[in-house]
Order: structure tokens, then C-alpha cells, then sequence
């Protein structure tokens, strides 16, 4: 999409801002996410080559401080059990040579099996959950691994499009070993009809980029008798590779 | 071997259940005597306040240091870890108590907007030293944009704002080299 085409603003879930609804040219005839036009900074990002002493080169460090292992399993810590499917997700966290991002905090949140977000903005008339928060925190491992037990979230009304749902859908949020590593994205389930509808899954313009947001179902992930597995592996790099293939 | 990044997707407005943890903003031991105060306003292009931003700082210790330390978390209110957390209040506003940084005086800071794709990235100069190959490479009136402003009659406290369009544009910052660390052989 030309970044000269005018924009139809809405305001929502989350996008909290979207391109308007009418044809496309995402995968699914949808209008590509393109966020909040106010909040686009006109000029482009000053390139700058980080001296071997800059605080960027540098990330912040976490550990058994920070996270208790309790912290990966969403299911924990409230009275019963949360409704829905129980799944486990991991995967391993390596930078663009393929080394594991060791003992680095991965941070997650997601709606619950109904599609509701604990959030005093999420206005979807779904249930919550009194056994559902939706956040957990881990520490990948020595191999660059990470794993959460969950709940598989529900689809949602993608309110700013007319008769629109966002597919499934778990956030992320991970730190490298350099600050410009910072990543904060979305995954998403396996033949999910829903994908090639969604905005903001087809807002990443790169085909293949797009299928590295959607993980694999996993047996080996599986729990017997518990939880269906999923993996999906997170490849961290500098804000700047990615920068052309989503379209920016 | 090169492998594709995973690509960034919208932070969303619902991440106020599992970002922001309290006492992200005190990054200074309590009571230690250095502290400072950064705050200021995200605003957008209309002026506007830029309310559920997560502000992300990160920087060096007042000795130089940039190992950091564990427990930003949860903090014991004695560890400096050199990393804060904040969300922007409904009036675009934050704030964040920290010790001032050894060697180069900035705060790395990256800005996790909804209604952004992605993250961006900024300097907060609490001075400008006599060298520095990014301040020096800007055109002088928008290296304004990077400073931090001691304010009149604060004690050690310094204002931000930080404005996403339009102009006064706050300068964003792109790393071609992607800055990490270099690795094994
Ligand atoms: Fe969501």
C-alpha cells in the first residue's frame, strides 16, 4: 500500500487504530494494519554504528530474581482450572547466526479461551475467566529454550473492521543480548482460517516472514493426557532487518 | 550462517496485565542520595498525549559499568540493574527516578507505542559530551530533541518530552550494524 492513500481511522483492540476496511491487498483481500498515522514519525530513523562502548550494544540481565518458575505456567495461580484447551509452547530463542539467546526474559500475555483480555478497555462481550489472567514470564535456558503451559486464547471482533475477527493470537515480548535486539511480536496457531483475514497478521508484507509468525504443532511438546504442544522458534536481530519486509 | 528475524507485530493496548511490573520507574536504590528524576510527555503529531506507551530505559551504572544486574522485577530496592520500566499515564505523562550514567551520559530508550508496527528507538542526553558521532552527525535544531532539560528549581531533575510526529520531531534511531555484541570466532 502507497503510504500517500489516504487512511480511514478507527479506533480498537489491537490495533487501537486501523487502515479503513475497503478492498486490499493483503493475501485475504484485507486492508494490511498500518497503526495510527499520528503516531508515525515523519522522518526516517538516523542510522547510527554503534562504537564498541555504546549503551545499545548492551541489554539489560534478568534471573531467578526477576521470574519464578511458577511464572510460565498461565494455568497457576488461581483457585481452579482456567476453561479451555490446554497447550505448552516452546521453542528456542536464537540471534540471526543461530546462537541461543541464553538466560533472557520471554514475556507473554494473551486473552482467554473466549477471546477477553483482562483489561479494563477490552469491551468484548466474551466472558472472563475467574482462573484466567493471561500473563507469564520465563527465562530461556542455556540452549536458548523457553516454554509456557497455557490456554489456546479464543478468536476476537476486530472492531475497527466490519464483521472481522483476529485469529488466535499470543503476544510476546523478548530481549536479546543487545538492546537493539528488543522484539515484541504476535504467534499464531496452525491453519488458523482466520490468518489470511486478519489485518495485522498480513500487515507483515513478506510471505515468509509471515509464516515464521505461525508456529508448528509439536507432539513431542505435548503433555500426555494434558496439553496439546506447540513450537515456535524466535530468531532475534536488529531492528533493521525486518525493517523493508513489513512494509515500513 | 544468517537466519530471518522473526518480525515485529504491534504491541496492542492490552499488555497492561503483563508489562509493566511496580516500581519500574525506581531504578535508583531507594533513598540513595544521586537520584535523579527524567520525566516529560509522549505526545503524537497532532499534540496529542500517547497514553499505554511502555517507555524501556537502559544505560549504564554511575561507575561506567555496563553489566547491569538481575532483579529489575522485582527489586530489593538496594541493586542498581540500569533498566527501567514505564507506562505513559492517560496525559501522555512518565516518570522515571534513576542514577545518573557513568562514561557517556544517555539513556538508551525504546518506545513500545500502540499504533506502531514496531518499536523505536532514542538517546536521552542528560549533557552533551565534547565528542559524540551522533549528536555530531544531526542537524543542530533537531539535536535539541535527544536533551534532556535540568529543570529550574528541581532537585536533579530533568525533563524529556518526546513528540512521535510533526514537528520538534523527536530523532529515532535505525542500527544498521544491529549492535550486538560480537561473537566467538
Ligand atoms: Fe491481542
Amino acid at each position: 500500500m502507497a503510504a500517500s492513500e489516504p487512511l480511514v481511522q478507527g479506533t480498537g483492540r489491537d490495533g487501537a487504530g486501523f487502515a479503513g476496511v475497503t478492498a486490499g491487498d493483503g493475501p485475504g483481500g484485507v486492508r494490511p494494519y498500518v497503526g495510527r498515522v499520528e503516531r508515525h514519525p515523519l522522518q526516517p530513523p538516523v542510522p547510527l554504528v554503534l562504537d564498541p562502548d555504546a549503551v545499545e550494544r548492551r541489554a539489560p540481565v534478568f534471573g531467578a530474581a526477576d521470574v519464578s518458575p511458577l511464572d510460565a505456567d498461565l494455568t497457576l495461580g488461581h483457585r481452579g482450572e482456567p476453561l479451555g484447551e490446554r497447550i505448552t509452547v516452546g521453542g528456542r530463542v536464537l540471534d540471526g547466526r543461530g546462537r541461543p539467546v541464553r538466560g533472557q526474559l520471554v514475556e507473554l500475555w494473551q486473552a482467554n479461551a473466549a477471546g477477553r483480555y483482562v483489561h479494563r478497555a477490552d469491551r468484548h462481550a466474551a466472558p472472563l475467566d475467574p482462573n484466567f489472567t493471561g500473563a507469564g514470564r520465563c527465562l530461556t535456558d542455556d540452549d536458548g529454550r523457553y516454554r509456557f503451559t497455557t490456554i489456546r486464547p479464543g478468536a476476537y471482533p476486530d472492531v475497527t473492521h466490519h464483521n472481522a475477527w483476529r485469529p488466535s493470537h499470543l503476544h510476546f515480548s523478548l530481549f536479546g543480548t543487545a538492546f537493539t535486539q528488543r522484539l515484541v511480536t504476535q504467534m499464531y496457531f496452525p491453519g488458523d482460517p482466520l490468518l489470511p483475514h486478519d489485518s495485522i497478521w498480513t500487515s507483515v508484507r513478506d510471505a515468509s516472514a509471515r509464516r515464521r509468525l505461525v508456529a508448528a504443532y509439536d507432539p513431542g511438546l505435548n503433555e500426555p493426557e494434558r496439553s496439546l504442544g506447540y513450537r515456535w522458534d524466535i530468531v532475534l536481530d536488529g531492528p533493521d532487518a525486518t525493517w523493508a519486509e513489513e512494509g515500513r | 550462517m544468517s537466519l530471518p528475524a522473526t518480525p515485529s507485530q504491534t504491541i496492542g493496548p492490552f499488555h497492561g496485565t503483563a508489562l509493566p511490573f511496580p516500581g519500574g520507574g525506581e531504578a535508583a536504590p531507594v533513598g540513595h542520595p544521586d537520584t535523579i528524576t527524567v520525566h516529560g510527555c509522549l505526545s503524537d503529531g497532532d499534540g496529542a498525549p500517547v497514553p499505554e506507551a511502555l517507555l524501556e530505559f537502559w544505560q549504564a551504572a554511575p561507575d561506567g559499568s555496563l553489566v547491569g544486574a538481575p532483579g529489575s522485577l522485582r527489586r530489593d530496592g538496594a541493586a542498581f540493574t540500569g533498566f527501567g520500566r514505564v507506562v505513559t499515564r492517560d496525559d501522555g505523562r512518565y516518570t522515571l527516578r534513576t542514577l545518573p550514567p557513568g562514561g557517556a551520559p544517555y539513556l538508551a530508550l525504546c518506545l513500545l507505542v500502540p499504533g506502531l508496527t514496531r518499536h523505536l528507538f532514542t538517546r536521552v542526553y542528560l549533557a552533551f559530551p565534547e565528542h559524540d558521532p551522533l549528536i555530531e552527525a544531526l542537524p543542530p535544531a533537531r539535536r535539541a530533541t535527544l536533551l534532556a532539560a535540568p529543570e529550574a528549581g528541581g532537585h536533579r531533575t530533568y525533563r524529556f518530552d518526546i513528540r512521535l510526529r510533526g514537528g520538534a520531531e523527536t530523532v529515532f534511531l535505525a542500527f544498521p550494524d544491529r549492535g550486538g555484541r560480537p561473537g566467538p570466532p
